[in-house]
């Protein structure tokens, strides 16, 4: 199969500025311009994308994902190496770039229209697609400074993806405006995708990824750390970001008096082995590590269970189990035994907390700051946040 | 294919940029586009008033046209002069002002600058029609000379491209460069003809114990033989001198290339240094 793109030991590299002022005088005073450190966003990356499938670029923040799509698509130069492009490419990597507020959706959408490529003629046969698409036509002579957000998104979208590209690039654009637009969305990337067309995907919504694309490139650092089926990346992936655990960031907020210290949250799956990765339908133990270095009278524990996305998925805690100690003291644990996982596959972020019997006085409170995943198990399911841990029954399901 | 394809691109591009420069940039403004014209009127009667009255400039009597009108004289000077002052004021800026659109979008991007220009030669060309109405009214009989004003403005406006594509990548790397260009666009001003005549401007000068040539320094400048060269045309109504539209010519030509060539050198880093 032939490539529609194909990167041959590309390499980026950036300045970054130790003190960016961006004058004259600075650079006289200096000497030459400001003193800067190189970095390199890219390191000989060599791919090639197939023709008519989808790639999703995967890695974590600053691995060089985005930066390898604009390579791609030329608002980047490499310093190194070379990116062929088949026919013509779109990057969707924001919407609406280039509106102009005080212009009319419909000038707007000829403005637009010619900075992404579109010819004068090509924009007039394709006008009532936008138009029709975005759902603005009763805006069409609004200045678009009075769209509305999601109208503004709509209508950049709409006129980005009637480029009728060869290639598309897209950088996390797909989750715009509300739920029937998206569906919208999404039928259009199901039919470009039919097409024949090629696309390459960022993104950190690894569900997304593992939906929409063929193949998978793991960046690491700027190097290409793994590239194959998508399926078999994104496991790889995983692994390999639990490893080197969350806690670094130390994502959540954390607020309380501090009498007592909730240390850390460790995950312990189905051997008893501290894990960062769990099975659907497996054996789970989470253990939190306290400190009280001033007795604690009536304490309670809880644990918070979070979908990445935010859900609040569950909150038990030992005072609504009825166990409420008179004092605690000193190192220890406590543990949440759970028989059966039943959260769907996906990542989750675990908050836990130190408190007074009543609620009303925090000693200790950490909120989302450790994160485990969920890999596919049994039950297998793969929408929602929770598996009711059903089984599906009946005759016409049995031939 | 492909070259035809990219020269479609380019031109759509330029004309929509253009557009949205010009539809900009008197949007929410009541007089709206009167102000283009309002704004020369109103230097020149300033100009009028200083020089004439305060100063009493003599006006200089056109050469074969024998027109004698001091606000007239003033804006044949005037226009072109406003038409590069706006022009690299706001090359200058093109770049970083669109800087978000140069992150997101590939797409030539010498076409902002000028889709820049183009936006001040439109205002140009309307502003040289009232003019040339003016002339008309006040007995001078112009119109044989327009096609030769649009000459000019072709000359004129590969000098102030070429310049303005140096301008507006180097105002990327050192946001001097704006305020830089304020200063000399005024010590500019003061070095060409326009609020007093050439035949002001001594030959030689003592400066220091040295004999300069100062005429000869000062009509090095280009804007010198261009100025010069709008008066004859609209306010003298005579062909310029041959020479003199060579060496326009020249400078045109020259600052073009030159300002391909740094643009073609500064472009690719111009995304990441935004």
């Amino acid at each position: 199969m032939t490539s529609a793109v194909s990167v041959e030991g590309v390499s980026k590299r950036f300045r970054l500025y130790h003190e960016r002022n961006q004058s004259l005088k600075a650079s006289l005073v200096r000497g030459r311009r400001a003193r800067y450190e190189e970095l390199w966003a890219l390191r000989d990356v060599t791919l090639e994308v197939r023709e008519g499938t989808t790639l999703g670029l995967i890695g974590r923040n600053g691995s060089g994902k985005s930066t390898l799509l604009k390579a791609m698509a030329r608002i980047l130069r490499p310093d190194e190496g070379k990116i062929t492009v088949a026919g013509r490419l779109s990057a969707l990597l924001e919407l609406g770039a280039g509106f102009h507020p005080e212009l009319s959706g419909r000038e707007n959408i000829f403005l637009n229209g010619s900075i992404l490529g579109l010819g004068r003629r090509e924009l007039k046969r394709k006008f009532d697609d936008i138009v029709a698409f975005a759902g603005v036509e009763p805006f069409l002579d609004t200045p678009v400074k009075d769209y509305s957000s999601g109208m503004y998104v709509r209508l950049g979208f709409s006129v980005a993806i009637n480029v009728d590209p060869a290639v598309l690039l897209v950088d996390e654009v797909l989750a715009v405006g509300d739920e029937s637009f998206q569906r919208k969305c999404k039928e259009k990337f199901a039919d470009l995708q039919a097409e024949g067309r090629t696309v390459v995907i960022v993104s950190h919504d690894l569900d997304a990824v593992r939906d929409l694309c063929h193949d998978a490139a793991l960046l690491e650092g700027g190097r290409l750390a793994r590239t194959g089926a998508v399926g078999e990346v994104v496991d790889h992936y995983l692994g390999r970001v639990h490893l080197d655990r969350v806690d670094e960031g130390g994502l959540g907020a954390r607020w309380g008096t501090g009498e007592g210290r909730v240390e850390r949250v460790e995950v312990l799956d189905a051997t008893g082995d501290v894990a960062t990765v769990v099975r659907t339908g497996e054996p789970v133990v989470f253990r939190l590590h306290f400190h009280a270095s001033e007795p604690m009278a009536r304490p309670v524990f809880s644990l918070g269970v979070y979908s990445v996305e935010g859900i609040h998925v569950s909150e038990p805690t030992t005072r609504d189990a009825g166990l409420v100690p008179d004092k605690v003291e000193g190192r220890g644990h406590v543990d949440l035994r759970v028989d059966r996982l039943l959260l769907v596959p996906g990542t989750y972020d675990l908050s836990a907390s130190l408190t007074d019997h009543t609620g009303a006085h925090p000693y200790d409170v950490r909120h989302r700051a450790f994160r485990f995943e969920v890999v596919p198990g049994t039950p297998f399911e793969r929408q929602g946040v929770v598996s009711l841990g059903g089984r599906w029954e009946g005759e016409a399901l049995e031939s | 294919m492909t070259a035809l394809a990219t020269y479609a691109h380019v031109r759509d591009l330029a004309v929509n940029l253009t557009l949205r420069e010009l539809k900009g940039k008197y949007k929410r403004s009541v007089l709206g586009w009167s102000w283009s014209l309002l704004n020369p009127l109103a230097t020149a009667l300033i100009f009028t008033m200083v020089f004439k009255v305060f100063f009493q400039a003599q006006t200089p009597p056109g050469q074969p046209s024998g027109l004698s009108n001091f606000p007239l004289w003033l804006l044949c000077g005037l226009l072109p002069w406003n038409y590069l002052a706006n022009s690299l004021n706001g090359a200058t800026e093109s770049l970083v002002a669109n800087g978000n659109l140069i992150k997101k979008v590939y797409f030539p991007r010498q076409v902002l600058v000028l889709a820049n220009v183009a936006s001040w030669m439109v205002p140009l060309l309307i502003e040289v029609g009232v003019l040339a109405a003016l002339l008309l009214a006040f007995g001078n009989f112009v119109l044989p000379w327009l096609p030769m004003v649009l000459v000019l403005i072709l000359l004129q406006s590969g000098f102030v491209v070429g310049i303005g594509l140096v301008l507006g990548a180097a105002n990327v790397y050192f946001r001097d460069v704006k305020h830089l260009i304020g200063i000399l666009l005024q010590a500019f001003f003061y070095a060409t003809p326009i609020v007093y005549p050439l035949s002001l401007v001594p030959e030689r000068v003592e400066l220091l114990g040295l004999d300069v040539a100062v005429r000869s320094l000062y009509q090095l400048n280009p804007m010198v033989p261009m100025v010069e060269a709008y008066r004859d045309v609209l306010y003298d109504l005579r062909f310029p001198p041959v020479g003199d539209l060579a060496y326009v010519a020249a400078w045109g030509a020259g600052c073009l290339a030159v300002g391909l060539l740094v643009f073609s050198r500064l472009e690719p880093r111009l995304a990441e240094e935004l």
